[in-house]
């Protein structure tokens, strides 16, 4: 599987650890049950999934990549950091 | 009919034409107490033990494409219940000891063979971890070994001892471990379950839930709507799919496991060993090819099929740790799609909808699990209540904390 | 001459013999032959017996799709089992020996299983030998794991080498027939980057097995042509001997077989190289593999595909037969016929199970008896055919034969388009598996793409060759247009002829006939994945390449279904089987993981050390002196050295991640449970840092060498996911702070220097000028100093308990550091320590350490719970405050001291109280770590025990079953040495 990071250009996935689901975002201070959540739940579609990798072996950034699960087609790639903060 | 000796030569004196099928292909009846969603192991273990422990028959096994067809047709074969922590312990070991009596009671010879699961460590600490692990089995009345390094090389002589990067010190051995043929498992099971009056039907995709006042009363599916006064779920590789049908989320993540399979050949490696310095784990099986495995991929997937790179750290485990291998050939690999829970432990329990129940977050420990699993899982149906070797395995831990964490890394799925 | 081999004709080489032998037996080839065709050449019929009956088998195929004519290979360490003898090129010396055999190929006494074929029908291991289960493992499985398995492995270590590469194209053509040839030559010539592989030592396909012409030249001669032009090519690249065995996501894998050609590896070259190919395009041009015909007594040596018999013929000027008939349901198999025609050998006969055949197809015969409408019932004979029962409008007749060649239609090879979870679909037409649904970037051309005729084939590569050089931004000059035949190549489906006596097999590797799959049908096996794995139908190491289409259609047929309904199963790679050494590469023995060493490796080794894999590093762990007998010895010496002088450890495998930035202070407030905001200048902190998940992660120090100069340390092993931990802080979670980063842990050796007298050291390491008294470098004190040509970084930071520094120069001056430490060092009789006494101070100090930060333990568990901060968020904290994990009974952090002094505690064993039974319900915790502390003289030992702290002073069992130890120790406090911290300002 080949990751188009924004700064190396496609790169092997093996120099990228995975964290998965891009989409839980960490709660407000305080929210025990909801930090719970965002811990431990997972929509885990099968389908197009926004999922968080990092280019350990590259740049160090943290990716936003959009894969689908079923088929793992990458149809995007960004730097985390641009997204909006929690 | 029963499977025997004389039957099979009766068999043969009459050109094996009266076989019967091994399990009747069921429609579907409009209701049922109990319907199962997922014909695989664990699925048909639970339908079989209800039949057979609850008495409780009137059962559907509602299987989307054929029976076995998900992870317990496509794994390493491996059975064991060499656990450390005391939430998971009790129900492998329940899991060992039915599949110790299993082929008679099921009357199906699956071939359970305890030629002992060896793991090996390499350094002080990974002996110490071993030895705790070791500890706990024995005080759960499991039989543990820890092995120095000659111990280890007269089992295994062929082993990397004098020039590997991580040198063996020795392992833990658990000698009622070992290997099952995996596909006569779920054979085993359905037919032993449609004896007692389970209907299995395949080709057969649940599309929804049927609900009466927030309890779920049944099924829709591709053949029809179906009741039931109990639905419960054993479906790995789609838990989160069908837990969205049902409107809840599930810490769970779909994960994609290789394995692997040489060409046949004579026999070589008598039990199973496992690489402590990498991601590698062998056996032989009785046809003999070497059968064999080690990480997963490590990225959601539901495609039941991984990548170059893992092939690759596989072998490479392999060849550290036996290098006689390197001129067998790898013949096929295919993959798993394994439910990785978030520590690394499995589920069985009510869902958070009523009349739902829950059974996943196998991880890649399912196989071994399947009698035990079916066992606890059938007990909590009929009884609603847990059975006494899953009670730790509930869903509620993970907001209570009490996770159940053998490898201590935390609600990471990929790293379990 | 060898007895079948003809006088002229063939692509061997005739000025050079080979000699090589098989099982024993010397024989003579040539090169350019493969095993199977100097076999063949030699008139040899019999080369192996099949899996289950040991029934007497011979070749059926020349190329991979080989059931039958496995060998082992070569002898002692290199000996290779299941080689197929049409995949081995003859090369002098050749050793190859039939297997699955015993005594003798000839005579094998397990092939009287085949009496007992009705009973051992598909499956029926499943429904016996369950009675008493005990004999399962003692004797039923023995003797079923002996008759199964193919060949041998040697048991010795694999003596050759394996390597990887990767390379990187526009075009990937795998097959290097016409299709491939005519792709490759197209895109090459556009400017492409284009890889060309082929499983052959020979380019061409099928052009080296047939009498066709393209550009009015024989089909050798134009393959060589193209060859030379490509080879002229630098933006293609040629493999030969490379099988693509797998398509993955966006890379393909193949293997090349670099010297298995040769009687040795020469010294210093790999035996086979792992290819990782990632093209943007791909063209599957692999051809396809003719369809045998299952009917009575088909296994018998002789039988062979009609294709197969063609290219003995026509490539290797070997004669399969004297007397062959053909039995063929295909215009194509009529080909075969010519060319033994032309080799002097005319036919016997001709059996088409078709009633028409076009005069022009029948014209490729020649003057051969002809029964249309006929089929073979039976094939008889022994270890050699003999004859073959035919049935058609004619009647029944026997005819005497000693070969047959069989001809039932093609499969496209197009497994590897199956990889990726595409399905190809059923063509009634070609009565074929033809490409469906393909991958984004694969295009598949000629024989593989179902479009069987040369000029098809030529045509398919130019147009795709083409196609994707445009693709990749070329613009190839007009596409050419190859000449060539447009060959006739009707089938009629023929799968199964039914009413034989003998036993007709799909699969011939193992033995599953047309009665295990009508028995899986009764059995309810009818899902074909289930036929599959009930029959083992496909399984073999062929992977099902002539038998799968024949099983799913006596299915079908049994099932009154058609053969789209009836499925298809996919197929896995790899397409063909890969060496696991070459699968491994260069990872295997010592080079199996790098090993990392610390600038003054060196250094250590010359002081004797005794060196410990920590991850993957090497550290000293103890440092031997003339006269000690065991580890304990020197660890002690060094213990009680540090603890009454000084003493220096390496300590450059910690982890170090440089920060700076405004925000730094606010960023490990959040990273870290305690606060790290108020750090002032020239001062270091401890701190903790947990999981989201609230449990621990790792612990360390972080310094604050100036207003905007951070540098954080983590333990050894988590080095790595520390640093992804905060980048993943950083980049997800908060962007918005004002901080860098990044790993300095290789950029930097470090020293601990610990001991009374370490500041007495460390004067005279600085000289006079530097002041490192107390008062300029108070405990918890940073600072930096100029140290010969360099600066140093210091920290007065202690594991030991003693008073204790670190320091640490850039690594290049590492090995520099440790001398003078020691040269610094020698008056006050400076001792290097490793990482054993290291362990043991820190023990005997009460510090934990990796077996107490297991992951499993949160910040309680560990004495630490203070740390955590109630003023601030931080990562971790509501999941550390939830009330399971702030439960007394939780395992907490304790010391254990037996109760007999000398008495050995050991890791890893279990706490439980006195006077209980060993079960699990009593069981309250385990022994985490464990040292010989000299200073107490005794062993002690940290643990994690339920209610610890509460239980000081009690005494319970330390339970260890696998080690056969069984102990009593009181709980004390963990802090065994100096628990007022007094010796840190010492």
């Amino acid at each position: 599987m080949r990751i188009p990071c924004p700064y190396c250009g496609p790169r092997d996935s093996s120099e990228f650890a995975y964290h998965g689901d891009a989409a839980p975002r960490r709660p407000a201070v305080g929210n025990a049950a909801a930090m719970a959540d965002y811990v431990y739940l997972r929509a885990n579609p099968a389908g197009p999934m926004e999922e968080l990798w990092y280019h350990a072996q590259g740049c160090r950034s943290w990716l936003v990549v959009t894969r689908d699960t079923r088929d793992h087609a990458i149809s995007n790639a960004r730097l985390a950091a641009t997204r909006s903060p929690a | 009919m029963r499977y025997s000796v004389v039957s099979l030569l009766a068999g043969a004196l009459t050109g094996n034409r009266r076989w019967t099928p091994a399990w009747r292909d069921a429609a579907p009846k409009p209701a049922y107490d109990v319907i199962v969603i997922g014909g695989g192991g664990h699925g048909l273990a639970t339908a079989y033990y209800l039949a057979r422990t609850h008495g409780i028959a009137n059962v559907a096994v509602l299987e989307r494409g054929w029976i076995g067809g998900g992870n317990v047709g496509r794994n390493t074969t491996i059975i064991r219940s060499n656990y450390l922590l005391p939430g998971n312990i009790p129900l492998y070991e329940l899991s060992l000891k039915l599949w110790e009596g299993l082929e008679q009671d099921i009357n199906y010879n699956a071939m359970v063979s305890q030629r002992g699961v060896l793991n090996l460590y390499h350094s002080d600490a990974q002996r110490d971890a071993y030895a705790r692990r070791g500890n706990a089995m024995r005080l759960h009345g499991i039989d543990a070994e820890l092995l120095d390094q000659g111990a280890v090389r007269r089992l295994y002589p062929f082993l990397d001892y004098d020039n590997a990067r991580f040198p063996i010190q020795g392992g833990l051995l658990q000698r009622r471990g070992g290997t099952v043929r995996h596909d006569a498992v779920a054979w085993g099971y359905a037919r032993a379950a449609s004896d007692r009056g389970v209907d299995i039907v395949q080709n057969c995709a649940v599309t929804g839930f049927l609900r009466e006042g927030g309890r779920i009363t049944g099924v829709e599916t591709t053949r029809g709507t179906i009741r039931a006064a109990k639905v419960a779920m054993a479906v790995a590789g789609s838990s989160s799919q069908v837990a969205d049908m049902a409107g809840f989320r599930l810490p769970i993540e779909s994960h994609v496991l290789q394995a692997f399979v040489s060409e046949g050949l004579k026999p070589i490696i008598p039990g199973v060993i496992t690489f402590g310095a990498g991601h590698f784990y062998i056996s032989q099986s009785d046809k003999g090819g070497l059968v064999f495995g080690g990480d997963i991929d490590g990225y959601n997937s539901y495609a039941q099929r991984g990548n170059l790179p893992v092939v690759e750290d596989v072998c490479e485990g392999g060849m550290a740790l036996m290098p006689a291998i390197g001129r067998a050939r790898m013949l096929r690999s295919w993959g798993g799609v394994m439910d990785m829970s978030m520590d690394g432990s499995p589920i069985i329990d009510h869902a958070p909808v009523e009349g739902l129940y829950l059974n996943t977050g196998w991880c890649y420990g399912g196989f071994k699990a399947i009698p035990g699993s079916g066992y606890a899982f059938a007990h909590l149906i009929a009884r609603d209540e847990p059975h006494p070797a899953a009670t730790a395995l509930r869903l509620d831990r993970f907001a209570l904390g009490r996770v159940i964490d053998e490898k201590g890394q935390g609600a990471q799925p990929n790293l379990h | 001459m060898t007895s079948h081999r003809l006088a002229s004709g063939g692509l061997i080489d005739r000025a050079t013999p080979i000699g090589f032998s098989f099982d024993g037996r010397p024989l003579t080839g040539h090169a350019g032959d493969t095993l199977a065709s100097a076999l063949v050449a030699n008139g040899i019929r019999l080369v192996g017996r099949s899996f289950k009956y040991h029934r007497p088998r011979g070749i059926v195929s020349a190329g991979p799709e080989e059931p039958n004519a496995l060998v082992e290979k070569g002898r002692g360490p290199r000996r290779e089992p299941n080689t197929r003898a049409t995949t081995i090129e003859l090369h002098p010396g050749l050793d190859a020996a039939s297997q699955n055999r015993w005594p003798s190929l000839a005579f094998d006494i397990q092939a009287i299983a085949q009496f007992a074929a009705p009973i051992l029908g598909a499956g029926f291991y499943y429904k016996t030998f369950m009675w008493p289960a005990a004999l399962w493992e003692r004797l039923y499985e023995p003797a079923i794991r002996r008759a199964a398995g193919l060949g041998r492995l040697s048991g010795a270590a694999d003596p050759d080498a394996y390597e990887k590469a990767h390379a990187f194209c526009d075009l990937l053509v795998i097959g290097a027939g016409p299709a491939g040839l005519a792709a490759a030559l197209t895109a090459g010539r556009a400017g492409a980057r284009v890889i060309l592989v082929d499983q052959d030592f020979r380019l061409g396909g099928r052009l080296l097995c047939e009498r066709v012409e393209v550009d009015a030249m024989p089909g050798p001669v134009w393959a060589g042509e193209v060859e030379a032009e490509l080879k002229s090519l630098s933006n293609v690249r040629i493999l030969t001997r490379t099988s693509a065995f797998g398509l993955y996501d966006g890379e393909v894998g193949a293997v090349e077989r670099l010297t298995d050609h040769l009687p040795v590896t020469p010294a210093g070259e790999a035996r086979q190289r792992l290819w990782t190919l990632v093209p943007k395009r791909i063209l599957l041009a692999a051809g396809a593999i003719e369809r045998p015909i299952v009917f009575g007594g088909n296994d018998r040596p002789g039988v062979m595909l009609a294709s197969a018999m063609r290219t003995y013929v026509e490539r290797y000027a070997a004669l399969p037969g004297r007397q062959v008939a053909l039995f063929t349901t295909t215009d194509d198999g009529w080909q075969t016929a010519a060319s033994f025609a032309r080799a002097g050998s005319p036919l016997a006969a001709i059996i088409d199970a078709r009633r028409e055949v076009p005069e022009a197809v029948r014209a490729l015969a020649g003057d051969v008896p002809v029964f249309l409408g006929a089929r073979v019932l039976d094939a008889i004979g022994g270890q050699s055919l003999r004859a073959i029962d035919i049935v058609g409008d004619h009647g029944r007749r026997r005819l005497a034969v000693d070969g047959l060649a069989v001809s039932g239609g093609f499969n496209p090879d197009l497994a590897l388009t199956t990889h990726l979870g595409h399905k190809p679909v059923w063509s009634d037409e070609r009565a074929a598996f033809i490409p469906g649904d393909l991958p984004a970037n694969v295009a598949v051309a000629g024989a593989a793409a179902g479009r069987f005729t040369l000029a098809a084939a030529l045509a398919d590569g130019a147009r795709l060759g083409a196609e994707a050089a445009r693709e990749a931004g070329h613009t190839p000059a007009e596409t050419p247009a190859f000449r060539a035949g447009d060959e006739p190549c009707a089938v009629a489906p023929l799968f199964h002829v039914e009413g034989g006596r003998g036993k007709a097999f799909v699969d011939l590797q193992n033995d599953v006939t047309d009665s295990d799959v009508a028995l899986a049908a009764r059995e309810g096996f009818v899902s074909v994945e289930h036929l599959k794995r009930y029959t083992t139908l496909g399984m073999a190491t062929d992977q099902g390449r002539t038998s799968s289409v024949n099983g799913l259609a006596i299915l079908a047929a049994l099932t009154g279904r058609t053969i789209p309904e009836t499925g298809t199963t996919r197929a896995r790679p790899p397409h063909v089987p890969v060496a696991i050494g070459a699968l491994a590469g260069l990872h295997r023995g010592r080079d199996f993981k790098p090993t990392r060493l610390t600038p003054a490796h060196g250094w250590a080794k010359e002081q004797g050390a005794i060196f410990v894999e920590s991850g993957p590093w090497l550290r000293a762990q103890w440092f031997p002196k003339a006269g000690e007998t065991d580890w304990l010895q020197s660890v002690t010496r060094e213990v009680e050295a540090v603890r009454a002088g000084v003493g220096i450890c390496d300590v450059s495998t910690l982890g170090k991640i440089a920060l700076s930035g405004p925000d730094v202070g606010t960023f490990l407030d959040r990273v870290y449970a305690n606060t790290f905001s108020t750090l002032p200048v020239g001062k270091v902190r401890y701190g903790l840092m947990l999981r989201e998940d609230g449990f621990v992660m790792d612990d360390g120090t972080t310094a604050r060498l100036g207003p905007d100069e951070w540098v954080m340390s983590t333990t050894t092993a988590n080095a790595g996911k520390v640093m992804q931990h905060l980048a993943f802080c950083h980049q997800v979670l908060w962007p918005e702070l004002d901080v860098q980063m990044v790993s300095v842990t290789e950029q930097w050796a470090q020293f601990a220097v610990a001991g009374p007298r370490s500041r007495d050291l460390l004067e005279a390491l600085f000289g006079p000028e530097a002041d490192v008294s107390d008062a300029a470098l108070p405990y918890l004190g940073c600072t930096t100093l100029a140290l010969g040509p360099t600066r140093a970084r210091l920290f007065r930071i202690s594991f030991s308990g003693e008073r204790a520094y670190e320091i640490a120069v850039p690594a290049g001056y590492g090995d520099a550091l440790a001398r003078a430490l020691m040269a610094a060092g020698r008056d006050l009789g400076v001792t290097p320590y490793g990482t054993e006494a290291l362990a043991v101070m820190r023990i005997e100090k009460g510090h934990v350490a990796g077996a107490e930060l297991n992951g499993q333990t949160v910040a309680r568990d560990l004495g630490l719970g203070r740390m955590l901060s109630k003023k601030k968020d931080y990562v971790g904290r509501l999941m550390a405050e939830r009330a399971a994990l702030n439960e007394a009974s939780r395992p907490t952090l304790v010391g254990l001291k037996p109760t007999v002094a000398g008495v050995r505690l050991r890791s890893g064993a279990h706490v439980l109280p006195l006077g209980v039974p060993p079960t699990a319900e009593h069981d309250q915790g385990y022994v985490t770590s464990t040292a010989y502390s000299p200073t107490l003289g005794s062993w002690i030992a940290l643990a994690l025990v339920a209610n610890g702290p509460a239980r000081h002073g009690e005494e319970v069992r330390i339970h260890d079953p696998v080690r056969s130890g069984d102990v009593v120790a009181t709980i004390v406090s963990p802090v065994f040495v100096d628990p007022e911290g007094a010796r840190l300002h010492g």
